[in-house]
């Protein structure tokens, strides 16, 4: 019995297609699970290897390279502040230390009631806003104590709910067409024609 | 533009509604694709060799070139980088989000002139925003038939697929780009080969090109290289998107005519940087991203150029200018921009891996007042063991520049500002805390 829903499994198959090798999907389809879950589970890695036809062991070593995947649970907001040599020139070493205070946790931790998780950013190339914070990667900047306090409060409201999808979700546009890599079948999945016989 | 000269890549960002396709194609989008088909891929290949346009990632390798040496080979592609993860790097972000289908029709002009049938745009993985509006330009284009079977009525055909990033900056090395691009850690290759055009992707021969690069193709296929190369000077040819942050009044983007553009214009032209922030004195800024030696005032009048700047010990990089003033500690600055390169190394080689975290130790024990006089002479020793000679541009101990990169700040900061090292260990910590 598979983890992943029956609909991110559709999803997953229709990602895995579009490439040319299977495991260059292995990248999208754990947002795909974290989409889902809000981080990426032992269960969905088991569902993402069998996917694209490697070891679960492998998903976990490739996931924890990266810093967008979390293998451990994380809060429905990860708030990412930049600290980066052009936040840190417009004080974000302060706007951290006010954010740990705000949110009563330091960098790396999550609220008790799991709504928030605290990050210590590199440089999230948001440097004329800066300093400049994510929130489940959207952007606000540049911002001081009040309008940190701000954000924090129309987080907890729902107010920017439409602006900032629960953590894990990343692009809510779906691919209207089907990819169809060198030699691979039409596999049906609204695309065009096949990309044989390319250039002129 | 300060010096009269149009626009290239952002032309359209005056319309909040640009990243759309009926604002696109009301402001002469996919017409370089057009003309692109109309001339043939021969044509259009020349096109881009007279415009001598320089790749806009941050090594500046001409375009042209880097095209002519892919491989012949009965399946090759060409992958577009947008990992944009160099701290202070902001252009590509821009151009993803509010121009995306840019993106899309430069890559499928590039696709055309090289032969290709399918290719990638990998997008940094933060970018959910560009992310979502390259997925819809490209589901666009495809709906418009700009992508696809028979583009345009041609005979040319590409799959374009967008890829998400995942967060690691050593992804936007083109060989670990294509390591990811693959499903693996982002671990760079051992060279030789030296460039993907002969074994890239699935060991296929690969062109990769930065996103501003294609950005500007739409607009050289439709004016001709030469009037491209009429920009600029010398090797810097055309217009390039600078990213202008640190401590001047207007942080921002600016698209600025290579060359006859100065640093001294960037920062303190009213238009652009408008000057250093609160009226303070310029103490020192990086040219090119936190890769790059820093430069003193007495550099300031240097040209937007990328063999000016090399002369003079550093590089434009990728276009990024961070700009410190009086008020800024060159320790804390530089041991920031060492913890970076610390937290990214990724681990295969020793050098790298071992000497970013002892030169993190030790500068941010010298910021912290645990310093001591000899721990100068310490980090320059770290330093040298990383690329011998802490010369510019640098030796080479690891696979990839990233380990090379490590002694820019460290060696810059102690060169230039040995004094403030010293206090730092003599107060027993920061002089300048308290004026921040």
């Amino acid at each position: 019995m598979a983890h992943l829903s029956d609909e991110n499994l559709e999803r997953a198959r229709r990602l895995v297609a579009v490439y040319p090798e299977p495991r260059s999907a292995l990248i999208p389809l754990c947002h795909l699970a974290q989409a889902q879950d809000g981080w990426l589970t032992p269960e969905a890695m088991e569902d993402v290897a069998a996917l694209v036809g490697v070891t679960p062991a492998e998903v976990h070593g490739t996931a924890t390279f990266y810093d967008m995947l979390h293998t451990e649970p994380v809060g429905r907001h990860v708030v990412a502040v930049c600290t980066n040599v052009a936040c840190m020139l417009a004080g974000a070493y302060e706007l951290l230390e006010h954010a740990q205070d705000r949110l009563g946790i330091h960098s790396g931790q999550t609220t008790d009631d799991g709504e928030f998780t605290l990050e210590e950013a590199e440089c999230l190339a948001g440097c004329d806003t800066a300093p400049c914070v994510q929130v489940n990667h959207r952007f606000f900047g540049p911002l001081d104590a009040a309008s940190f306090d701000q954000l924090v409060e129309d987080l907890r409201t729902g107010v920017l709910a439409g602006q900032v999808p629960r953590h894990g979700v990343l692009c809510r546009v779906e691919r209207t067409v089907g990819l169809l890599a060198h030699g691979a079948d039409d596999r049906d999945v609204g695309g065009v024609g096949t990309a044989e016989g390319s250039a002129t | 533009m300060i010096t009269g000269a149009p626009p290239i890549v952002t032309g359209r960002m005056a319309y909040a509604d640009a990243h759309t396709l009926e604002r696109y194609l009301a402001t002469g989008g996919y017409d370089g694709l057009r003309r692109a088909i109309l001339l043939g891929p021969d044509a259009v290949r020349e096109q881009v060799d007279k415009a001598s346009l320089l790749g806009r990632g941050g090594a500046g390798f001409p375009a042209g070139r880097k095209w002519s040496m892919l491989r012949k080979a009965d399946v090759s592609y060409l992958v577009v980088n947008g990992d944009e993860s160099e701290p202070a790097t902001f252009k590509d972000h821009l151009l993803v989000e509010r121009d995306p289908h840019q993106v899309v029709e430069g890559a499928i002009i590039a696709a055309f002139a090289l032969g290709v049938s399918q290719a990638f745009i990998f997008c940094r993985g933060e970018f959910a925003l560009g992310l979502e509006r390259l997925q819809q330009a490209c589901n666009d284009a495809y709906a418009y038939g700009a992508l696809g079977a028979g583009i345009l009525g041609s005979s040319f055909s590409l799959d374009l697929v967008v890829h998400p990033g995942a967060g690691a900056y050593i992804c936007g090395e083109e060989t670990a780009l294509l390591e990811s691009l693959e499903g693996k850690r982002g671990f760079p290759r051992i060279k030789p080969p030296y460039f993907p055009a002969a074994i890239g992707l699935y060991g296929a021969p690969t062109v990769v090109n930065n996103i501003e690069t294609v950005s500007n193709l739409p607009w050289i296929v439709v004016n001709g290289g030469e009037a491209f190369a009429a920009l600029g000077a010398g090797s810097s040819t055309g217009t390039r998107l600078f990213a202008l942050s640190g401590r001047v009044e207007r942080p921002g983007w600016y698209e600025l005519e290579m060359s006859k553009t100065t640093f001294r214009d960037l920062v303190y032209d009213p238009s652009l940087g408008g000057g250093i922030r609160d009226g303070g004195a310029l103490k020192a800024f990086i040219p090119g991203g936190v890769s790059a030696p820093w430069f003193g005032p007495d550099q300031i009048d240097l040209g937007l150029d990328q063999d000016a700047v090399a002369r003079a010990g550093s590089m434009l990089g990728s276009g990024s200018v961070v700009v410190m003033d009086d008020t800024t500690c060159a320790v804390r600055a530089a041991w920031r921009i060492t913890r970076f390169f610390a937290r990214e190394s990724c681990g295969q080689c020793t050098p790298c891996r071992e000497g970013s975290g002892w030169i993190e130790k030790m500068m941010r024990r010298i910021e912290e007042g645990n310093g001591r006089e000899a721990d100068l002479d310490l980090l320059m020793d770290a330093c040298d063991n990383i690329a011998p000679g802490v010369s510019w541009p640098p030796q080479q101990t690891t696979i990839c520049v990233l380990g090379p990169s490590i002694p820019s700040s460290v060696a810059s900061g102690i060169r230039m500002f040995r004094d403030e090292f010293l206090l730092h260990v003599k107060e027993g910590g920061c002089p300048m805390r308290a004026a921040r």
